[in-house]
């Protein structure tokens, strides 16, 4: 039988569900599940289906595309122009526009992108093809970031010159810091990704419940996971509690991974990084350690284009959960996932993109 | 057309195509057998009924578990055929090669396309080569054209598609979308997924002898089943649902899909058709698909419905419903 069918159960759902309903909290609640995973899941399962009107769940700034800052793509896409370089990159980062172009436009005018399934098969692409100099671009978050250090530690060790790093590695407390530090943002409880914390631990995260008061539940993937992690933020909010709770035990241990952290340490160092939505959140980013400076392609000079923000796309919004994707203008209309003015119509796990292959039933686009 | 230049979601089978197709290709060849947009054009010519379709083949790599793209090639082209209610009866195929391509790669490529022919039952009876400087193209690109029969009064149904209505699938769906990832360039996870390429002409043809509830077929490849469905009822009176839970896809190609975040509903398939049949034919229809090797897993999967016309719902396993909506852009795996 799939493993996995437990965790989609019908029965299962309805039940959870009538637990939440019980709960009648006497004013509406926004909860924020952070994780561009989870996103996919409440779109493509529709959980709201279950919830009651007066929980609503918008998304936050977990997906690591839809972060990825413009000039981050720009000086990738001023790196592929120079001669003799392949970008190697994940799939969606590729059709996200930057200033004024996207990679998939570079490549179709002649550019050396190539899609790559992950960090160590790019490196052994490179290791076959030295005439090339290969520019890998680095998104994600903690978990990714320590699949990433495995590679660059190969890559260093087996002396491998014609692959460079250029780093948009993230980490995800920092943005949560930053986040809940906006005036106007108001959320009653963090649906926590559970990816991320397999590699951080919950301790990472206790500042929120502290700092801010609140309640978070590292959640895993499943439909019924997120379902019970909205039923225990319910639960801390009638107890006029506030904590990090692990829904997630069957894969994450509440200390973490103290030797992925280790591998992170070991080859990264923390960094100001700018965030779609966000600019610059201090000590965010992960780079390269000085002593990789060799690998790490933000030491090559080139000549990028100056920023620009595109024209009435809302994604930074989207991010922080101001508004819904449905509030944006171009939603649907200008912007779809075949004509992505924005980022987060373009990765599955961006709130845009998932409102859109998954739009509701009553949904009038 | 917004764009200034070709780019690979004018190919990827969504909306950048059908704007391509319909603005482009339709205004200027304009006519009444072209307009329809169907898998092949029927034709009347004295007295009987053609029918009569194209499709060229680039597909990366050229072999690939269960098959490679000379058996594609073939299949492809019958199957479009087969949809249409016709027999296939006569094949070409042009080839355009690379400089530099192994001849014995070649041969394999041509005896596969043979064999699968000869059990299809159709002739190649023309052809074509041509050969371009290394890196014009990529290996080997095919061509194949088809013509067909439609016999009267033995086809499908006249019968307009009505709610009620029941769909089935003939067997798992993105078997072939995931065999031909997992052999592709930079991505390393092992699987015994083999592509479901195969003729369905005969299986078809047993279908449409036996029943006459049949209203429509598509054999959903590239967009997967998600785009011939949403082609069924757009902008139709009527609309589709279809249930998470009754579709058969297999355990290690769900495995796969969840990995990468795809869905098979949207995978491509070279050896499984859809159908709208009338309600009373379907367990009968079910039957005979199961009799067939290549129907084994049939299901049906939904049906027709009067509410949300122009639209495809699918109820989730855990009991909700939502729209499926139709394939836009190309299918890339998700960073996690
Ligand atoms: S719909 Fe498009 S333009 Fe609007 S916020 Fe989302 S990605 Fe940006």
């Amino acid at each position: 039988m799939n493993i996995l069918l437990p965790f989609r159960d019908a029965d299962v759902m309805q039940r959870i569900a009538a637990e939440i309903r019980q709960f009648d909290i006497d004013r509406p609640l926004r909860f924020m599940e952070v994780c561009g995973g989870h996103t996919a899941v409440i779109y493509r399962f529709g959980l709201t289906d279950f919830l009651l009107s007066t929980i609503r769940l918008v998304s936050g700034p977990g997906c690591p595309v839809c972060v990825t800052a413009n000039d981050f793509i720009d000086r990738a896409i001023a790196l592929c122009e120079l001669p003799d370089v392949t970008i190697a990159t994940f799939g969606d980062l590729v059709r996200v526009p930057g200033s004024t172009r996207s990679l998939a436009e570079v490549r179709a005018r002649g550019g050396d992108v190539r899609v790559f399934y992950s960090s160590a098969d790019a490196l052994t692409w490179a290791r076959e093809h030295q005439e090339r100099t290969v520019v890998f671009l680095g998104i994600g978050f903690e978990t990714t970031a320590c699949t990433l250090a495995a590679t660059m530690a190969e890559c260093v060790q087996s002396g491998v010159k014609n692959f460079r790093f250029l780093s948009a590695l993230k980490t995800m407390p920092a943005a949560l810091q930053a986040l809940f530090s906006a005036p106007d943002v108001h959320i009653d409880g963090l649906i926590l990704p559970g990816h991320v914390t397999t590699v951080t631990g919950l301790s990472a995260f206790r500042f929120i419940p502290r700092e801010f008061g609140i309640p978070c539940v590292v959640s895993g993937f499943e439909p019924i996971d997120v379902m019970e992690s909205v039923l225990m933020l319910c639960r801390q909010i009638k107890d006029h509690h506030a904590d990090v709770e692990n829904q997630y035990r069957r894969v994450v241990r509440d200390g973490g991974n103290p030797q992925a952290r280790a591998v992170i340490d070991e080859m990264f160092e923390p960094c100001d990084m700018p965030w779609r939505g966000f600019g610059i959140i201090p000590e965010s980013g992960l780079k390269l350690s000085p002593q990789f400076a060799f690998w790490d392609s933000e030491n090559v000079t080139v000549e990028v284009e100056p920023p620009q923000e595109h024209r009435g796309c809302r994604c930074g919004d989207v991010l922080c959960g101001r508004i819904y994707p449905s509030e944006c203008s171009l939603f649907g209309t200008a912007c779809t996932p075949e004509t992505p003015r924005g980022a987060c119509m373009v990765s599955s796990e961006g709130a845009c993109a998932a409102l859109y292959h998954f739009a509701p039933v009553n949904y009038d686009r | 057309m917004t764009d200034k230049i070709v780019t690979l979601n004018h190919g990827a089978g969504g909306t950048a195509m059908r704007h391509l197709i319909t603005e482009l290709f339709v205004s200027h060849f304009d006519n009444p057998a072209l307009s329809e947009l169907a898998d092949a054009a029927l034709l009347e010519v004295n007295g009987s009924r053609l029918a009569f379709s194209t499709d060229s083949y680039v597909i990366k790599p050229v072999e690939f578990p269960g098959g490679n793209i000379g058996k594609l090639a073939v299949c492809g082209t019958v199957n479009d055929l087969a949809v249409m209610g016709a027999r296939p009866l006569y094949l070409s195929i042009g080839f355009i090669l690379e400089e530099g391509l192994n001849l014995n790669l070649l041969e394999r490529v041509v005896a596969s396309a043979a064999d699968v022919a000869r059990a299809a039952g159709v002739d190649i009876v023309t052809g074509d080569t041509k050969v371009v400087a290394r890196s014009e193209c990529d290996g080997i690109f095919i061509n194949t054209s088809g013509i067909g029969l439609q016999p009267l009064g033995n086809g499908l149904s006249s019968n307009p598609i009505a709610p009620g209505d029941v769909i089935i699938v003939s067997g798992t769906l993105g078997d072939h979308g995931i065999a031909v990832l997992s052999a592709r360039e930079g991505l390393t996870f092992q699987t015994d997924i083999e592509s479901d390429c195969a003729p369905l002409n005969d299986m078809l043809h047993t279908v449409l002898s036996k029943s006459a509830g049949v209203k429509w077929m598509r054999d959903p490849t590239r967009g997967g089943a998600a785009a011939v469905l949403t082609e069924l009822v757009e902008q139709k009176p009527f609309g589709a649902i279809i249930r998470e839970t009754a579709i058969p896809v297999r355990e290690d190609v769900h495995a796969v899909c969840e990995l990468l975040g795809f869905d098979p509903l949207y995978l491509a398939n070279e050896g499984k058709v859809l159908m709208v049949l009338e309600a009373k034919d379907s367990d009968r229809v079910l039957e005979i698909l199961r009799a067939h090797p290549l129907g084994r897993n049939a299901a049906i999967i939904g049906n027709i419905t009067s509410d949300s016309p122009g639209h495809v719902r699918i109820e989730t396993m855990v009991g909700s419903v939502r729209r499926l909506q139709r394939p836009s852009g190309e299918l890339l795996p998700r960073i996690c």
